[in-house]
């Protein structure tokens, strides 16, 4: 009996014919979209929640470095001398009373006397400093033997209204500007001058404008009002005063006194600050200890760090990729030597070779530049590491063989071969040398190291080391840097992360 | 392994001895500290300064310094932040400080990161490991002088646990003085737990899921067996070089910590010896800070040799 096989086996010619001629053939080509190694790389990324919430924040911090010094509503140059370490504050939102925004300073046991000078510089400006009174505290003290309660409080007040009325020295001229500023816009600037004997001779303190004791405290009529002793001696009126007096004025105070060629007068600052500017204190993240928008000098330093870094890194990235392909490709005698040289520099501690560079070349290249050189001169080493790794791992493939069999030069095969396949690992670790190089930047400015703020503006390094001294007083202008910063930080590290995870599955250890 | 261990320190010496030359050779280059004249230091100063060869080429120089380093341990003299001193004995009296604040660091962290380390890796991919992964993200990525804002303004200040600043005084053993460092001894930790937690998951991640842990619990061993006999083993391969490592680099203050919690150790000597200008100071702090973190890496490579057997045997190859 034959079995079947064999008869399979011996099939006649004739038998076969063509199957499906006139059908279409489904599976001859890929129909769908071809997926690249960076599509796929991309797709990898967008799995990771994380890093993908890290790259939207990053872009946002990035946006605002760029934007905020542009937007900023106070520039960075605009420097006031009496709004130094100022909260945040927008009058709009301040009047509001929902405390933020409202320039808040908290002051701890305040007495009754104090309370009274913050009363009167409501009263008197219109500005009410006092934003709350968060406790009251009862002392009894002995005081000719009865029993005298004292109340103590603990409350906040608006940094910028509770400067209230200062004294200033002006030209003649200018006090005549301010007058027509006055008539202009209805705002008053120059308030009613008081003589020293007044106020029992306090001359330091501007802000006295009712009767008071020897030690400064209040002295109220019997409505609990103050009683104003603004002067009325028009013999030391250093100039005439024709713009707009204040309430309860019959004519008859004077607004300035003579003052050696110019005139002396009190001022009401929130005021004045929008005569000499144009527009009022608006602070979103307040002011520095000199006076500098917080909100602007972030940006500006944040904007430097950015740029310096990305440049630090491209300029390592083609150093230290030149140097890493010709010591892998090569290797042998070269790579030894070579790597020597990389292991000098790379020994060398990185505030060494700044400080050194900022003393030699600073002069010549300026502080940025020198700065410049030292990062480049000791950042491209891990940069040539990680390619000599990849050059040692592509260059004994078949493909290369394959080149160098068709007779591709050694420039070819490094640059047009083997450079291409360590490609995505080399630009991922960029992403995560950026935030290194922003990382030192910003700590050599804080250290006082090197100072690029003639350059740049102002640097976040800088901004928290002036906000260091004022912490306890005014943290805003160390807490607000910090939170930029930190938030940068962990936004790139968890961003290059995730890059680097998705460009190289291989490395992320162990999937589930 | 020996023959590599040696080589690997002939070589570290090698790199040392051109580095010291090169920033010798930058500092010398600068600029002397101008003296104070009238003041009997200066003569002393000048004096020295002869001696040292500052006349002379640098090479000359070179030279001096290097003998007087070894017949003398003489590093010169302190010409501006402590007129007059000899710089090693200035230097030697700073070092306590850093040692213990960083001692404390190191002792209290390691052990830290490395339990968290090992519990994320074993609840792999529940809330625990994404919380500690998370915070170990956080903490590697906020910079130093962060923590220390935070420390001082809330823990400090807001809630007054801790004193502001480091006591002052050699006392170092005292609970009060121990108390005044722990602000310090925080911020310094944080970034080490960090760094500890983050590689022991790694490491021990990977190793729970090879095949020779299937193999020890097919023979039996019970998951916490298996994970403290044979997963530990093969994890501390990695962890215990960058302890030694760690260990080595507890000479080396940071600039940053001690500046903010005016810690008087090196850093802040360093810190002033650059602000300062003092070049004497300057040089024995580099070549000290070079030496440090040399030493540091080649402590950790050559470890890796004498830990894991696998390693020491290849290097016979």
């Amino acid at each position: 009996m034959e079995r079947k096989g064999q008869e399979l086996e011996h099939i006649p010619k004739e038998k076969f014919e063509f199957a499906q001629l006139d059908k279409t053939i489904q599976d001859k080509k890929f129909d769908t979209k071809t997926r690249g190694f960076f599509a796929d790389a991309m797709l990898r990324f967008k799995k990771n929640k994380s890093s993908v919430i890290a790259a939207y924040i990053l872009s946002l911090l990035a946006l605002y470095a760029i934007v905020a010094p542009i937007v900023a509503p106070i520039k960075m140059d605009n420097k006031d001398k009496v709004y130094t370490n100022t909260p945040p504050f927008i009058r709009a939102i301040a009047d509001k009373g929902w405390g933020i925004f409202d320039g808040a300073v908290v002051h701890e046991s305040q007495n009754e006397a104090q309370m009274n000078y913050w009363k009167g510089i409501g009263v008197e400006t219109g500005y009410n400093p006092v934003i709350k009174i968060l406790g009251t505290s009862e002392t009894v003290s002995k005081y000719r033997g009865q029993d005298r309660i004292s109340y103590f409080y603990k409350m906040s007040t608006n940094k910028y209204y509770d400067v209230g009325v200062v004294y200033r020295v002006l030209s003649y001229s200018e006090f005549e500007r301010i007058q027509e500023w006055q008539n202009e816009t209805g705002i008053q600037v120059i308030y009613p001058y008081v003589e020293p004997e007044a106020i029992s001779g306090i001359t330091d303190n501007p802000n006295l404008w009712y009767q008071v004791d020897s030690k400064g405290s209040a002295v109220l009529d019997e409505n609990g009002n103050f009683i104003p002793v603004y002067s009325t001696n028009s013999t030391i009126e250093g100039a005439p005063y024709n713009s707009i007096r204040i309430p309860g004025d019959d004519g008859s105070y004077i607004y300035s006194v003579r003052k050696s060629g110019s005139v002396q007068a009190r001022v009401c600052y929130y005021n004045y600050y929008q005569y000499l500017n144009g527009y009022e204190p608006l602070y979103l993240l307040g002011t520095n200890v000199l006076g500098e928008d917080l909100f602007c000098g972030i940006g500006v330093g944040a904007r430097f760090s950015l740029i310096f870094a990305i440049i630090v890194s491209a300029i390592n990235l083609t150093i230290g990729a030149i140097y890493g392909a010709i010591q892998g490709y090569y290797g042998g005698t070269i790579d030894m030597v070579m790597d020597r040289f990389a292991d000098i520099c790379s020994g060398i501690p990185m505030m060494v070779v700044t400080v050194l560079f900022q003393l030699h070349l600073a002069a010549k290249v300026g502080s940025v530049g020198a700065f410049l050189f030292a990062f480049v001169l000791t950042g491209w080493i891990s940069m040539s590491a990680l390619t000599r790794k990849q050059f040692y791992r592509f260059k004994g493939q078949e493909f290369v063989f394959a080149a160098r069999t068709l007779g591709a030069s050694d420039k070819r095969l490094m640059f047009k071969h083997i450079f291409p396949n360590a490609m995505g690992t080399i630009i991922t670790s960029c992403a995560l040398v950026i935030p290194s190089v922003v990382l030192s930047e910003t700590t050599m400015t804080y250290l006082g190291i090197i100072n690029i703020a003639d350059f740049a503006g102002t640097s976040i390094g800088t901004l928290l080391a002036q906000g260091q001294p004022s912490m306890l007083t005014s943290p805003h202008a160390m807490f607000f840097p910090s939170i930029y910063f930190a938030l940068l930080l962990i936004c790139f590290n968890l961003f290059g992360n995730g890059l680097r995870d998705a460009f190289n599955p291989t490395t992320r250890g162990v999937e589930d | 392994m020996g023959k590599y261990a040696v080589k690997r320190i002939l070589l570290m010496l090698m790199t040392l001895f051109v580095i010291t030359f090169m920033c010798f050779v930058l500092i010398r280059m600068l600029p002397l500290a101008e003296l104070p004249i009238g003041d009997p230091h200066s003569d002393v100063i000048e004096a020295r300064r002869e001696a040292a060869g500052y006349n002379k080429p640098y090479l000359v120089q070179f030279g001096i310094f290097l003998k007087n380093i070894f017949t003398k341990w003489d590093w010169g003299v302190s010409d501006v932040l402590y007129f007059g001193q000899e710089v090693s004995n200035i230097f030697v009296s700073k070092l306590p400080a850093t040692m213990v604040v960083n001692l404390y660091s190191i002792i209290f962290s390691i052990p830290i990161g490395i339990i968290l380390g090992i519990f994320a890796a074993i609840k792999k991919n529940s809330w625990i490991d994404h919380t500690i992964s998370t915070l170990t993200m956080v903490c590697i990525s906020v910079p130093s002088f962060v923590y220390a804002f935070i420390i001082q303004y809330f823990l400090s200040y807001k809630l007054g646990w801790f004193p502001f600043l480091m006591k002052s005084g050699t006392n170092f053993f005292t609970w009060s003085m121990f108390v005044s460092m722990l602000p310090a001894v925080i911020s310094l930790s944080m970034g080490v737990i960090a760094g500890f937690t983050r590689t022991t998951r790694a490491e021990l991640t990977e190793v729970l899921t090879s095949e020779f842990m299937l193999l020890a619990r097919t023979k039996g061993l019970t998951r916490t067996q298996a994970t403290v006999r044979h997963a530990m083993k093969n994890c501390m391969v990695v962890v215990l070089p960058s302890i030694f490592g760690q260990f080595i680099s507890i000479m080396s203050g940071s600039l940053i910590i001690e500046k903010i919690f005016s810690v008087p150790g090196v850093g802040q000597l360093y810190l002033n010896s650059i602000t300062g200008r003092d070049y004497p100071m300057f040089t024995m702090l580099v070549v000290f800070y070079t030496t440090v973190s040399l030493a540091a890496s080649i402590v950790v490579d050559i470890s890796y040799g004498f830990i894991d057997p696998r390693i020491r045997m290849g290097s016979k190859k």
